[in-house]
């Protein structure tokens, strides 16, 4: 029972807890128990606050037992990335200048979860402020891939992806920037969902690249995705950038598929890359499998594919140089022992604060918008971004989704390319021109290697087209039993 | 940007108000500017009439009304302070 | 001697009267107790977005179109960057390219040969007004500095003149345009002392007649209308006098010491900014449509010089009377209301300007401003007044020695003037006896009088009006008086 309520989708763990055999309680227990016993060998969080996750349980109890539930997911667990604000808890962003930060609000979206009785696990680790693609750079030590506890679970939402496949939790929330969820999904074999940008509310959420970032779930299943996007999904007037509220219910978009045969686009630009032999050989399977589904699948071309990289590179950490800004050592972050004035306390605060990665990033950035370059590099890319939508834009004109592998090569050791941030940059190819672009996309997991590591594919649907995503990867896992799959522990 | 760039990385980290030692100066400035030539290659993209994306979907007339909610009381809201005083922050003194 | 000339270009900032800030809903006012105005998104705390404040859009276009400037049909929003404590974030919300206002003027009055005549007038003009968000407020107290967030996000309008301001009068005349402008239109109560008014000044001196401007000095930290005159005023003859001993002008920018009556070296060009703007992504562009822009034109108040050219033209009110009143727009409001009661322009003008305004003076303190809204007088009784003396009821001096009382307590004048038996005697035959009273008791001011001293007259008129206590009709005593020395 143990170890079945653990590798349990939501919606199993939704009938145990209607049936009454277990409590909230209970069944948190269990997972806290787990989290426990294994986080010492993956460190998927930074912090467990067990009675906080307790509380939330028993009172999820006693609404059970007062008829007063406030969803069918009342009681059921979901773990946080801690760049998601919970008020109260802390939010560190994985970084040594917020360790000690307590949020005094709600993201919305975690306002949302609180609403419909989710029980919250705050803590998941993170690359610093979700710059990386390795979760190594968090200030509290890497997470480890728990498919090779020699393995990078992918980057910067590896606490999320990690969480979910070594079964701490059902379901997890991420961040993904130009990639942040997806990777990690495909490096720990789990669903990573990025939705259209505008789709779920940005507030709560620590700014990396504001006009990149976007919340989204990981998990074991095509429902688990769509449960959790039902939920987060919709406007906020605390957000400028949310859209209005699509009249759609995801989970009944996935429930018939017989009629479903989506149009599916080959991007020539991706394959192009040197992608490992493991990883291409299980791509083609899955199109294969698409062909035989009786889907159309064409050849298509996203010509300003190979210019995503540096617009991203230039975009990204230009607005992360000044979302950065405001860790300074003044109002609530760390603040240096050393510093006697006001300089010091700016320059030793944040020095001290921002570990290698994050520091490289803000350099580059702020550069690229200082007096002289701002014109070639921030610009610049702000227009090469519209040749790459553009791209998209014009596909999308005749199929209904793009496919193409997730990441080049399955999770990579950990420390590998550690002085080379252009190599360990390279890996973000296939996942940030989506980002770029604004488009919803979602990482499928498809198989394994030879040595036991997840791989994955990446669906890119148009905007607000989350339904095509979910659908076409439901189509796949009906017909296949690699989600079910978990790491031994 | 089609000339070789050079990161003043000096006058950078000063804008950025970050201190770096000497060997962060000069590891940093060797690892950026290999990927500041990686960047290069926007150079030569033509942009010619395109118009800049500042907005993944851009919307328009975002606004709220003018209607004042009470915040933060003033312990939550210097809760995290390093550093308090009747109520304010504290910082090194600031000369103007 | 001097043979330099100034050219002067102002930076104006004005803090808009909304209920809430500019990018979110925390409350903002003047004189909370420190850190009590603020919410996560004031604090920028991490996570927290800003989302723009209608009314304060709506307050700037309406400054635009008041000062006649181009309303670009996009406006957008982006990040200024630099470090300092009182910003929340280390950047600042501002306006780069697309500001919400494009060019424009402001009319202004020079000084007239008199106090009595109106001066020249002529426009200066701007460059740009553009909405951004304010700091909070730093206090130094020994060796620390302490800061005070609730300011921080306040909406605050940047008004950017030309280089066509060419005096310290000028910048003055410009100021106290400005202010009553604003005043009037319900935008900014523009008070500097509470800092909702704040101006820096760009100065530069040349040779007379040089098309070539010089080298420009920014000077901030005046702070008061006429802290922004002396300042000015210092600056250029500093830089003349620099000049003249054979110095350059450095490119720098200089603080104002209103204590010291100098001013100092704050930065140098060396020192300057870069601000590093970028569009904010967390803001959305905002569309001005020409229906909004017309909504908006229709609640637009009267420009304080346009109504003055009005009183002067069509109620012939003088014009030392008009140029106080057109400066106080609650004044102008109360007096055109009295007016729709009772058509005596000059005589509630009088009244306005004069005797209100100064109970409201009196009853003012430096911690505490009245307004005439804090009395209890309204239109309808300045005008029952008014009227009471129009018809004789009452003379003009009864009139302003119960006013104060009016003014405070709100009551019917009518029904004041019957309790305190007030009402203007008219009786000839019982003011004829007071007249020869005064003249039989009077010979020295009787004889002068009759040897041809007009004014030894009022002597006698005098010793009547104290006798009936202020209630004769000054006009009925003059005629007996004269009928009896006859």
């Amino acid at each position: 029972m143990s170890s079945n309520l653990l590798n349990a989708t939501i919606g199993e763990l939704q009938k145990l807890l209607e049936s009454g055999k277990v409590s909230s309680v209970e069944l948190n227990q269990q997972f806290v128990d787990h989290i426990e016993k294994h986080n010492s060998e993956v460190n998927a969080f930074i912090f467990v606050d067990k009675d906080f996750i307790l509380e939330q349980a028993k009172a999820s109890d006693e609404r059970r037992s007062s008829s007063s539930l406030l969803s069918s997911l009342d009681g059921i667990p979901i773990a946080i990335k801690n760049n998601i604000a919970i008020e109260d808890q802390r939010l560190t962003c994985g970084s040594h200048i917020l360790e000690n930060f307590v949020s005094p609000y709600d993201a919305t979206v975690t306002t949302r979860l609180k609403q419909q009785g989710m029980v919250l696990y705050s803590g998941l680790n993170m690359d610093e402020f979700a710059m990386g693609s390795t979760t190594e750079s968090s200030y509290f030590g890497a997470t480890s891939n728990p498919w090779n506890t020699e393995r990078s679970p992918g980057g910067s939402s590896g606490g999320s992806s990690a969480s979910v496949a070594a079964r701490f939790v059902p379901v997890s929330l991420g961040s993904d920037t130009g990639g942040s969820i997806r990777q990690p999904g495909a490096f720990c074999g789990v669903y990573g969902l990025k939705p259209t940008y505008g789709q779920v509310s940005r507030y709560g959420l620590v700014a990396f690249a504001s006009s990149l970032d976007q919340i989204g779930p990981l998990s074991h299943s095509v429902e688990d995705c769509a449960k959790v996007l039902d939920i987060i999904a919709g406007h906020d007037e605390r957000d400028s950038s949310s859209y209005p509220t699509l009249d759609i219910n995801y989970l009944q978009e996935i429930q018939n598929l017989e009629d479903y045969r989506p149009r599916i686009g080959i991007p020539k630009e991706y394959f192009a890359h040197d992608i490992d032999p493991e990883a291409a050989k299980a791509i083609d399977a899955v199109i294969d499998f698409y062909k035989t589904k009786g889907c159309e699948v064409k050849d298509i071309t996203l010509p300003n594919t190979d210019l995503a990289l540096s617009t991203y590179y230039i975009i990204a950490t230009a607005e992360a140089s000044s979302n950065l800004a405001r860790f300074d050592g003044i109002r609530y972050t760390h603040r240096s022992g050393e510093a006697k004035n006001i300089m010091d306390t700016y320059f030793m605060s944040r020095g001290e604060g921002f570990g290698e990665e994050v520091t490289r990033r803000v350099i580059l950035g702020t550069f690229a918008l200082s007096s002289g370059y701002h014109d070639a590099y921030y610009s610049k890319a702000q227009k090469v971004r519209t040749l790459i939508r553009r791209d998209f834009e014009t596909a999308f004109e005749d199929i209904d989704l793009v496919l193409t592998p997730t990441a080049p090569t399955p999770a990579f050791k950990k420390g590998e390319n550690a002085d080379d941030p252009l190599m360990v940059y390279l890996n973000d190819i296939f996942t940030i021109p989506v980002n770029l672009a604004g488009l919803p996309g979602l990482s499928v997991p498809c198989g394994f290697t030879q040595t036991g590591l997840p791989l994955s594919y990446q669906l890119i649907a148009p905007y607000f087209k989350e339904e095509h995503l979910l659908k076409t990867a439901k189509l796949f896992e009906d017909a296949h039993d690699y989600h079910n799959q978990h790491p031994q522990f | 940007m089609s000339e070789e760039p050079t990161l003043d990385i000096d006058y950078v980290a000063q804008l950025a108000r970050i201190s770096l030692t000497e060997e962060e100066k000069a590891r940093y400035a060797k690892q950026l500017s290999k990927v500041l030539g990686y960047f290069q290659e926007l150079a030569a993209v033509d942009t010619e009439g395109v118009e800049p994306t500042a907005h993944a979907n851009p919307i328009f007339d975002v606004m709220r009304e003018d209607v004042a909610v009470d915040g933060l009381p003033q312990e939550r809201a210097l809760m995290n302070a390093p550093k308090q005083l009747d109520g304010e922050v504290v910082v090194p003194k600031v000369i103007e | 001697m001097n043979k330099f000339e100034p050219v002067i270009g102002l930076e104006v900032h004005v803090q808009l009267s909304t209920e809430s800030k500019m990018f979110t809903n925390a409350p903002y006012y003047f004189g909370a107790e420190p850190n009590t105005l603020t919410n996560a998104v004031v604090m920028g705390m991490p996570g927290t977005l800003p989302v723009l404040n209608k009314r304060a859009i709506e307050k700037t276009i309406q400054v635009g179109l008041l000062l006649d400037c181009e309303i670009p049909r996009q406006s957008k929003w982006d990040r200024k960057h630099y470090f300092y404590p009182d910003m929340p974030k280390n950047y600042q919300i501002s306006q780069y390219d697309q500001p919400l206002c494009v060019g424009g003027e402001v009319e202004i009055e020079l000084e007239g040969e008199s106090r009595n005549v109106m001066g020249p007038h002529r426009y200066v003009k701007l460059t740009r007004i553009h909405l951004e968000e304010d700091v909070g407020k730093l206090t130094h107290l020994g060796d620390i500095s302490v800061v005070d967030y609730n300011r921080a996000g306040a909406p605050l309008i940047e008004i950017v003149t030309e280089p066509d301001i060419y005096s310290p009068e000028e910048a003055y005349a410009f100021l106290t345009s400005l202010r009553s402008t604003l005043q009037a239109a319900g935008i900014s109560d523009c008070d500097m002392e509470k800092g909702q008014l704040r101006c820096d000044a760009n100065i530069s001196v040349k040779p007379v007649g040089s098309a070539k401007l010089g080298t420009k000095v920014e000077l901030k930290n005046l702070n008061s209308i006429t802290g922004v005159r002396n300042g000015i005023a210092y600056e250029i003859d500093r830089q003349t006098r620099d000049i003249l001993a054979g110095g350059t002008i450095t490119q720098e920018t200089r603080r104002w010491d209103a204590d010291a009556e100098m001013t100092y070296v704050m930065r140098t060009k060396e020192e300057a900014h870069d601000y590093r703007y970028m569009p904010d992504p967390d803001l959305m562009p905002v569309i001005i449509t020409d229906e909004w822009k017309a909504e908006l034109a229709k609640g637009l108040a009267e420009k304080p010089f346009d109504r003055q050219r009005r009183y002067m033209d069509t109620l012939d009110l003088p014009y030392t009377i008009t140029s106080v009143l057109c400066q106080e727009p609650e004044l102008c409001t109360f007096f055109e209301e009295t007016l729709t009661i009772h058509k005596n322009a000059k005589a509630i003008a009088n009244f306005l300007v004069n005797d209100i305004q100064r109970e409201i003076a009196e009853a003012s303190h430096d911690e505490d401003q009245k307004v005439l809204a804090d009395f209890a007088i309204t239109p309808g009784i300045l005008a029952e007044l008014v009227a009471l003396v129009d018809k004789g009821t009452i003379s003009n001096q009864i009139a302003k020695e119960i006013l104060p009382e009016i003014i405070k307590n709100g009551k019917s004048p009518a029904t004041l003037v019957k309790e305190k038996g007030l009402e203007q005697s008219s009786d000839s035959g019982e003011l004829e006896l007071i007249c020869q009273d005064a003249i039989d008791n009077n010979p020295k001011p009787v004889a002068e009088f009759k040897a041809g001293k007009e004014p030894a007259i009022n002597a006698l008129k005098g010793q009547v009006m104290k006798a009936t206590r202020g209630k004769a009709n000054p006009k009925m005593v003059d005629d007996i008086l004269r009928k009896l020395l006859s």
